[in-house]
């Protein structure tokens, strides 16, 4: 594998792709927003109009994208810090790598017990036990 | 133009351009930070209550909502939460448009496009708490 120019963070490697994911989350959960704040003002409509646009919400297909939502904003979340930490730790350059593998691992374990609350209750309503 | 005018033209400090030099591309990239750090607490807990605690989407509904922003709390928590996500997201989407649209006139359309965009999405939010009515329809 090539190795990453020297004095620089954002060329080539784990910086270039953290970078480049940190750009595809972000413009995925801002456009969900943007959605979710239309969704959201039916309630001025009527608690019928917006009861049932939840309800596609609690669909299996559409619960499963939610977790692709949590995954993106956990994420964006995490290495926004790491960029934090980049930019204003003095030590923040030299350990970039290191703090993007803790961020990827911290992801894991938060979206591992997080998928299955998430998904409960489509589980239960596709491969539950009886009723 | 000789290279000593060249020079001369280039050592005004603004860069090369005729232009004020201004300290807003390091406000908004201060602000990145300072409103990603306020969003993590903000929209992870969002996430976690709506998404994980009790039973997750499956208990949203209108009543659910009505016994949120009847506290002042949760008013005050979705504004800072609306208001910040918006302004941190239109202003990366304004980075990601200057970087990849060559063009002036495709980017001056593209972010006229996310301004009124945004601008309509922050007030609707804005209007929809301050406005709520529980015991509408």
């Amino acid at each position: 594998m090539a190795t990453a120019p020297v004095g620089t963070l954002y060329r080539g490697g784990e910086g270039m792709w953290s970078w480049v994911a940190q750009r595809i989350t972000g413009i995925a959960v801002f456009f969900f927003l943007y959605v979710h704040v239309v969704d959201t003002a039916l309630v001025r409509v009527s608690p019928e109009a917006y009861d049932l646009i939840i309800a596609t919400y609690k669909t299996p297909i559409v619960n499963l994208l939610e977790v692709g939502l949590v995954g993106a904003v956990l994420y964006h979340a995490l290495n926004g810090l790491r960029v934090i930490a980049i930019d204003f730790w003095a030590r923040g350059p030299r350990y970039q790598r290191q703090m993007l593998w803790t961020i990827l691992g911290v992801w894991v374990v938060v979206m591992l017990p997080g998928t299955y609350y998430m998904m409960r209750h489509t589980i239960d309503a596709l491969f539950g036990a009886t009723p | 133009m000789s290279l000593t005018d060249r020079s001369l033209a280039l050592s005004d400090g603004s860069g090369g351009r005729n232009r004020q030099r201004s300290n807003f591309e390091l406000y908004a990239w201060l602000f990145m930070r300072i409103s990603g750090i306020v969003l993590v607490f903000l929209v992870l807990g969002h996430l976690f209550i709506m998404n994980i605690l009790d039973g997750g989407v499956q208990r949203i509904n209108f009543a659910f909502v009505a016994g949120r922003w009847a506290s002042p709390f949760w008013q005050v928590w979705d504004l800072a939460m609306l208001w910040l996500a918006m302004l941190h997201g239109t202003n990366g989407l304004r980075t990601i448009i200057n970087d990849y649209a060559e063009r002036d006139q495709t980017r001056f359309w593209l972010k006229a496009l996310l301004y009124v965009s945004s601008a309509f999405i922050i007030l609707l939010g804005t209007l929809v708490i301050f406005t709520f009515d529980p015991t509408i329809g």
